[in-house]
């Protein structure tokens, strides 16, 4: 009989040999390993950068030679050419030009409709889940008020009254009614996030309510949030160009990648180039946009998702209905 | 489950008293949940639009009289609460049974809003209803089948198709269908010969899909994939070659193959070939099925409506009651093997019989036949067929638009949901009872992934009742949303009005409807 005196050496490093991660590095390290989810955040920022700085913002020119408003002589009867890469409109407008203009637009109404949409939910969220009793009821009913109204007909009639007024505003009034989906996430969170005994330790210690709120318990319901907060933002591209589309949305002299597609639909027989561009960017950003979305929900929920309805179908993007 | 539905205080069985009075607080809520929306979309309305824009810039003459005569009309001379004050109250008058009294408001034209709401909400549901099954039963299909094949080809090239179909908006997906299949299709049918390289393209693509379905090892995909590509192949260039697409047509050869396969297929699915009784009572009626095609022919011919949906009762009452005669242990599973492939043979006859008036169609429209606007041609008359196919050649891009659009949720929640299903112990049980597979994905597994997609169904019904306003919009079909954004453009704000009525109504009844149903079916649910 012989007897092993070798130490076991193992592959894995022992618990104490490492120095302990933070939860944000662990999901950070997660959504990395995720290629297909950290391609299309580095095409989205891509899309968008280069469309800021092919037409500049504001007084600022960019590196592009044409403006979206200015007419000029048309090249080639308005097709593709080296001196119009996407081709002219009928009355000349560099089409390029446009087209990242749109890209600007659909990006505004992205990020400001997320972001409206997030803070208004995650307030209303936090302060029903947390006070319950009658304050959520109310909070919660007013939710169902807001939630009666489907998207694209209360964008409709907010977008008659905004969309004159440019897109950020436009953004601003529709975030105003995207926010029911991320308040009841957030007070199903606070629900239960609000018995653990960490919230207990705060109150003993005498935290305020506002303290708890916001320093104890959103951030462990941040993965909800951002999830959530990242399809909104793909939705709003669809929602943006859908309202431009029907008219309500952004209207002329901007632009908006959907109201490119409504004003060129007749002339998709003869010019089909007007119709491909800004098509091509409303599904590339939309698309990227999920992917990020997706993304972010498997690097904070890395677990076997549990198949549940009602919260599946807040999270996932806006279900076809609505869009229809 | 239970947690996710959050409400969670009393049991209740249908029938007992706490149920009563949930369901009376229910409505109560929800009453007030309508007036208080309604007086929201009430407000960004009315402020929102000017309905006297038209006459302001108008040069007739009598300008005045005429804006002070809808002025009258409209009560615009009350401040917009107040004037919803007056709408709530007229409004209110519909829930007076059998008093006939309802009062929505008037358009702007002096048409009454409940005249025009029910011919919108008809189209509507005639455009919607095809659209909704079709996404339901292909959607929980290939979910299925996808998470039965989780991480294959075909389960991640169907994740990225849906994730397309996610981001695709409808109005793209409308107008790419109007310029390319429509325009395309109808090009072809002038001169219908299939070139040889589409026939090999199609041919690879249909056999690399059923490949994929299959599954197996690298031979017996092969083996399928050649002969299924190979028919295909074989198939379209025949019909190519004989005229089909301008004489179409089943003809007794397809159908006996067809109704055969379909009789087969289904007991497969639903008994298990090696259920003889099940395979009889399939027999049985797949032989009715080819009799009656070539029985009922000179008949079909002059009927109308009702015959047809008689005679579709009728074969579904042959199909129970073979099964119940053939009997056998489990009369119940019979009488649905019978029943269930009455439905798809018996639309083969009916399918088989309008195509036999497509070339008259055909005529008719001058060879141009799938329509991009609008519900029906105008002055076209003949029988129920031509009339069928006319309705049919309108409804069918729209109706692949909303297909596209709502069926790649039913994938993804069918797929999750089986995949769920899948890892529970009670699968594991089943199998271990050493039961069939089919058995263990048929009863066990799918019927409980059948639960959720209820409730999905039924909010879906109400949303899409509502009507699909850029679908609409695209091919100029009058229903529901096509009234709500008239009335907005125009400034009309008792249609739209009217329309969110409509729409809120089915969306808080179908809500509601989801939640009893998914109470009735799963008893861990409880309700408050």
């Amino acid at each position: 009989m012989t007897i092993n005196n070798e130490p076991i050496v193992t592959d894995e490093p022992t618990i104490e040999s490492k120095a302990p991660e933070s939860q944000g590095r662990i999901i950070f390290r997660r959504f990395m390993g995720n290629k297909m989810a950290v391609t299309s955040v580095i095409l989205v920022v891509f899309i968008i950068l280069f469309s800021i700085s092919a037409i500049g913002v504001g007084p600022i020119h960019g590196w592009w030679k044409y403006t979206y408003t200015e007419l000029n002589d048309q090249v080639n009867q308005g097709a593709p050419s080296l001196e119009h890469p996407f081709g002219q409109d009928r009355i000349g407008k560099d089409y390029f030009a446009l087209v990242m203009r749109g890209i600007q637009n659909s990006f505004i109404v992205m990020i400001v409709l997320g972001g409206i949409a997030s803070v208004v939910g995650v307030v209303v969220g936090a302060v029903a889940g947390y006070y319950r009793g009658f304050v959520d009821a109310l909070l919660m009913r007013i939710t169902d008020v807001f939630i009666v109204i489907p998207a694209l007909v209360i964008g409709s009639v907010v977008g008659h009254w905004a969309g004159g007024l440019g897109a950020p505003l436009l953004a601003i009034m529709l975030g105003f009614f995207s926010w029911m989906g991320i308040a009841r996430l957030v007070r199903g969170e606070f629900l239960s996030l609000r018995e653990r005994e960490f919230v207990e330790a705060a109150r003993v210690a005498g935290a305020s309510d506002r303290r708890i709120i916001f320093k104890h318990i959103l951030p462990n319901a941040a993965g909800v949030v951002i999830v959530s907060t990242t399809l909104i933002m793909a939705s709003a591209i669809l929602l943006e160009t859908a309202l431009s589309f029907l008219g309500y949305g952004i209207k002329a002299p901007d632009v908006s990648l959907g109201l490119l597609i409504s004003q060129n639909e007749s002339a998709f027989q003869t010019r089909p180039w007007l119709f491909w561009w800004p098509g091509l960017f409303i599904v590339a950003l939309a698309l990227l946009v999920n992917f990020v979305g997706d993304g972010l929900r498997d690097a904070f929920d890395p677990r076997h998702r549990r198949f549940k309805l009602r919260q599946m179908q807040e999270e996932l993007p806006e279900s076809g209905d609505e869009r229809a | 489950m239970v947690r996710s539905i959050q409400r969670i205080v009393v049991p209740f069985q249908i029938g007992s008293n706490s149920m009563v009075s949930f369901i009376l607080r229910r409505i109560l809520v929800s009453i007030l949940i309508l007036i208080a929306a309604s007086f929201l979309m009430y407000m960004l309305v009315a402020y929102s639009v000017d309905p006297l824009a038209d006459l302001r810039s108008s040069n007739n003459p009598n300008k005045e009289a005429l804006i002070s005569a809808r002025v009258q009309l409209l009560h615009l001379d009350v401040a917009p609460p107040l004037r919803w004050a007056l709408w709530l109250g007229g409004a209110a008058k519909c829930l007076i049974p059998f008093a006939n009294a309802c009062d929505l408001g008037s358009t702007i034209s002096n048409a009454q809003v409940t005249d025009i709401l029910p011919q919108a909400l008809g189209s509507t549901v005639q455009l919607v209803t095809l659209a909704l099954v079709l996404a339901v039963v292909l959607g929980i299909s290939i979910g299925i089948i996808t998470a039965l094949r989780q991480y294959s080809g075909l389960d991640n090239t169907m994740t990225f198709i849906s994730f397309f179909l996610y981001s695709l908006p409808a109005f793209l997906v409308a107008v790419l269908l109007k310029e390319f299949v429509a325009l395309g299709f109808n090009n072809f049918l002038a001169d219908p010969v299939i070139s040889w390289y589409w026939l090999v393209i199609i041919g690879v693509l249909i056999g690399a899909i059923f490949q994929s379905l299959v599954g197996g090892d690298r031979r017996r995909r092969l083996i399928v994939f050649a002969s299924v590509g190979g028919a295909t192949f074989l198939l379209l260039w025949l019909m190519s070659a004989t005229g089909w697409f301008l004489t179409p047509g089943l003809g007794p050869v397809a159908m006996i193959i067809l109704i055969g396969g379909i009789a087969l297929g289904a007991t497969a699915l639903m008994a298990g070939l090696q259920n003889r009784k099940a395979l009889i009572t399939a027999s049985i009626n797949g032989a009715i099925g080819i009799i009656a095609y070539f029985a009922i022919q000179p008949p079909l011919n002059i009927s109308s409506v009702a015959t047809v949906a008689i005679l579709a009762i009728i074969t579904l009452a042959v199909g129970l009651v073979s099964g119940w005669l053939v009997g056998g242990y489990d009369r119940g599973q019979n009488m649905r093997v019978g029943a269930v492939p009455a439905v798809p043979s018996s639309s083969a006859t009916l399918i088989d019989r309008f195509m036999q008036s497509w070339s008259q169609y055909l005529q008719d429209t001058n060879g141009r036949p799938i329509a991009t606007v609008g519900s029906s041609t105008p002055n076209l008359d003949g029988d129920i067929w031509v009339t069928g196919l006319d309705t049919f050649t309108h409804l069918l891009l729209p109706t692949i638009a909303l297909l596209l659009i709502s069926f790649a949720s039913y994938t993804r929640y069918s797929r999750a949901g089986m995949l769920e299903v899948l890892n529970q112990d009670y699968i594991r049980t089943a199998r271990a009872k050493g039961l069939p597979e089919r058995t263990v994905i048929v009863r066990h597994a799918f019927r409980n992934v059948l639960i959720p997609i209820t409730t999905l169904v039924a909010f879906d019904v109400g949303a899409l009742l509502g009507g699909a306003i850029i679908t609409e919009r695209v091919f100029a079909i009058p229903g529901m949303g096509f009234l709500f954004s008239a009335g907005l453009s125009r400034g009309d704000l008792n249609p739209v009005m009217g329309y969110f009525v409509v729409i809120a109504i089915m969306a808080i009844l179908f809500n509601f409807l989801a939640d009893l149903a998914y109470a009735s079916l799963d008893p861990r649910v409880r309700v408050r």
